[in-house]
């Protein structure tokens, strides 16, 4: 049975790429539930399916078989003008090599989202500061990428995924590129986030300790999920 | 979302100036020259309308000797077949005919005083400033009486008075024409220059018969020249004149003409047919230009898109859909082209002044042909824009991302 409450529900998520002849299975039937509000830390060995997995939630990819809910709605059957609205207003997407736009302020980046819903000029302006300063670059607004540090570009990512008040925040690996003292306040950024503003988290990582800030961990393997634990603690 | 749109395509516009600009030299170069040839061509159409403005409306021009098919005459200079009397029974006897007056002419050397100038000299009857649209500024012209005696008078054009004169005042001074000596009576309004560059100014007219016995020494006219009552009934007095001369002339039904008579307004319409084919030389020549213009915007704007694709990636990642994208790079493309164009109509309006100022050509710069070339420029980015930029919405977003 689907449970209605859930955020995210997935059934029989399978998907497979194929290059020339030769398909590869990346995910071979996932079934998952992840509620409002859970903070989930996604681990496995590399190439075991946790970044073609955290694209399809992030509706960036389709799968090719199986069933995905987002809000109880099927995204599969959507269209890629609505795929974009989702990606806009539901979800925010961090990555693990930041991908901000280079050449571009630190404040036209995280309004970057808001460009695409119609919000005026002075409205964007003053989201993308206050949500700056929330994650603490409120003194940076005019740097350029190539002017800030590994930590502080990924801060500006989360602020660009945070900006449109998104129910869930998907980041893959977003600390592997950082030191582990930046990524630490990475971390507890995303907890603060979880915590104070409720906002649904998923998270790819590889570093134990990385996925102990989060209350559920996940390990994939070779497109399975292999264990599902939930610590409803989380780090401190 | 408009204006921030203009605003991102300026700055990526902006970030490859030299590579931008380069792009655009197609467009520029193409509507630059357009504008300039049309500012000439316009220029040189608006010079054989004032030209034949100044012919004198509704003229027709009767010559000795026949007319051949292809508009050669035959025999000119030799023949001697137009009498006075011819232009007398003209005016008088064809209805559609308003005046007539003979004209002959030779440039000779004139002393004035101290000054020496080689002018043309017209013999002409009273009538031919009405018929050839001339008016006096100062003085009379030649008047009737002035023919019966064959008097030694003397209208001046605006260059002879400030090449024989300077600044005192011709009226009633006397110059010399082959030792003759002719009083002044006035001096004509300027005309200035025809379509070829002849300066209608610099001419004396004389009494027809003063030139007939006084300095020609011949009793046949070189011309007539005749007004029509109305532009309609041109054909009906070429038909008129033609029935009435060969009459007067004693010419057999089987036997040519042994005059023509020409439709000056004809003439100058034959020579605005030609820049009727150079209208369309033009055309055909912007069209190239502008696709050769466009094609180059195609190729880097594909570049662009290549180059970019990231960049496309990071955008549909955050929420911009397919037209989002689209739109971005239509209005780059079209933002290029018509920056080309804007460059390209100063080029042009500038050069056509540098031509007007140093080779003193005419030119007239149309205010409608530059919000064309604007207009077209524009349509030229949509063109050749649209393909890149739907290229450019069709990314797939994690392919974009992954992109390197
Ligand atoms: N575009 C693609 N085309 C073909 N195969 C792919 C593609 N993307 C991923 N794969 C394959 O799918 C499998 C899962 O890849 P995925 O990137 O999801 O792994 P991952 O768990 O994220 O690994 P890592 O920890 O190294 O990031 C791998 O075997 C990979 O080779
Ligand atoms: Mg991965």
């Amino acid at each position: 049975m689907i449970q209605v409450n859930s955020l995210i529900s997935i059934r029989n998520l399978e998907k497979i790429y194929k290059m020339g002849d030769v398909e590869v299975p990346a995910l071979c039937g996932i079934n998952l539930d992840i509620e409002k509000g859970e903070f989930v830390a996604v681990m496995g060995a590399s190439g075991s399916g946790k970044s073609t997995f955290m694209n399809i939630l992030g509706c960036l990819d389709r799968p090719t078989r199986g069933t995905y809910r987002l809000e109880g709605q099927e995204v599969g059957s959507l269209s890629s003008n609505q795929w974009a609205y989702l990606r806009n207003h539901k979800i925010g997407f961090v990555f693990q090599g930041f991908n901000l736009l280079a050449r571009t302020s630190a404040l036209e980046n995280v309004e970057l989202p808001m460009m695409y819903n119609g919000l005026q000029s002075r409205e964007r302006h003053r989201r993308a500061l206050e949500t700056l300063s929330w994650v603490g670059l409120g003194d940076r607004i005019d740097h350029m990428p190539n002017q800030l540090s590994g930590g502080q570009q990924q801060r500006v990512a989360v602020a660009r995924a945070l900006v449109n008040r998104p129910s869930l925040i998907l980041a893959d690996e977003p600390t592997g590129n950082l030191d582990s003292k930046t990524g630490a306040e990475i971390m507890e950024l995303f907890q603060n986030l979880n915590r104070r503003e409720g906002i649904t988290l998923v998270l790819v990582t590889h570093e134990a300790d990385i996925a102990e800030y989060a209350n559920r961990q996940i390990h994939f393997r070779d497109g399975l999920i292999t264990s599902d634990e939930r610590s409803n603690e989380g780090k401190e | 979302m408009w204006l921030m749109t203009l605003r991102i395509a300026l700055r990526a516009l902006r970030r490859n100036k030299l590579r931008s600009f380069l792009t655009m030299l197609g467009i520029i170069i193409g509507v630059g020259a357009v504008i300039a040839m049309v500012a000439i061509g316009e220029g040189a159409k608006a010079l054989v309308k004032a030209q034949i403005a100044s012919l004198g409306t509704n003229v027709l021009v009767i010559v000795p000797g026949a007319s051949m098919p292809g508009g050669v005459r035959t025999g000119f200079g030799g023949v001697r077949t137009l009498l006075d009397s011819d232009a007398r029974a003209i005016a008088e006897e064809v209805p559609a005919v308003a005046l007539a007056s003979p004209s002959l002419r030779r440039t000779e050397q004139v002393v004035a005083a101290n000054q020496n100038w080689a002018t043309l000299i017209q013999g002409v009857s009273p009538e031919f400033p009405q018929i050839r649209g001339w008016q006096v500024e100062e003085g009379r012209f030649i008047i009737d009486g002035d023919l019966d005696n064959a008097a030694k008078v003397a209208v001046i054009g605006r260059t002879v008075a400030d090449n024989l004169f300077g600044n005192e005042d011709p009226i009633d001074a006397v110059i010399r024409i082959r030792n003759i000596p002719f009083r002044i009576v006035g001096i004509l309004e300027a005309k200035g220059q025809t379509g070829h560059g002849t300066d209608q100014d610099d001419t004396i007219m004389v009494p027809y018969t003063t030139m007939q016995k006084r300095i020609m020494r011949i009793t046949w006219v070189q011309s007539i020249h005749v007004s029509v009552v109305s532009a309609e009934r041109m054909k009906e007095a070429q038909d008129q004149i033609t029935a009435l001369l060969r009459q007067r002339h004693r010419i057999q039904a089987d036997q040519d003409d042994d005059f023509t008579v020409r439709n000056l307004t004809d003439i100058a319409a034959a020579s605005s047919g030609t820049t009727q084919v150079m209208a369309v030389l033009l055309g055909s020549i912007a069209s190239i230009s502008l696709l050769v213009g466009g094609i180059g915007i195609m190729n880097i704007m594909l570049v662009s898109v290549t180059e970019r694709t990231r960049e496309i990636g990071i955008r549909m990642a955050v929420g911009a859909r397919s037209r989002d994208i689209m739109l971005q790079f239509i209005v780059e493309a079209v933002v290029m082209a018509a920056l080309g164009g804007a460059l390209g109509i100063v080029l042009g309006v500038g050069s056509s002044d540098m031509i007007h100022r140093f080779m003193e050509w005419p030119v007239l710069i149309r205010p409608d042909i530059i919000a064309f070339a604007l207009l077209v420029s524009g349509g030229v980015g949509v063109f050749f824009g649209f393909y890149p930029a739907q290229k450019a919405s069709r990314l797939d977003p994690i392919e974009a991302l992954r992109y390197e």
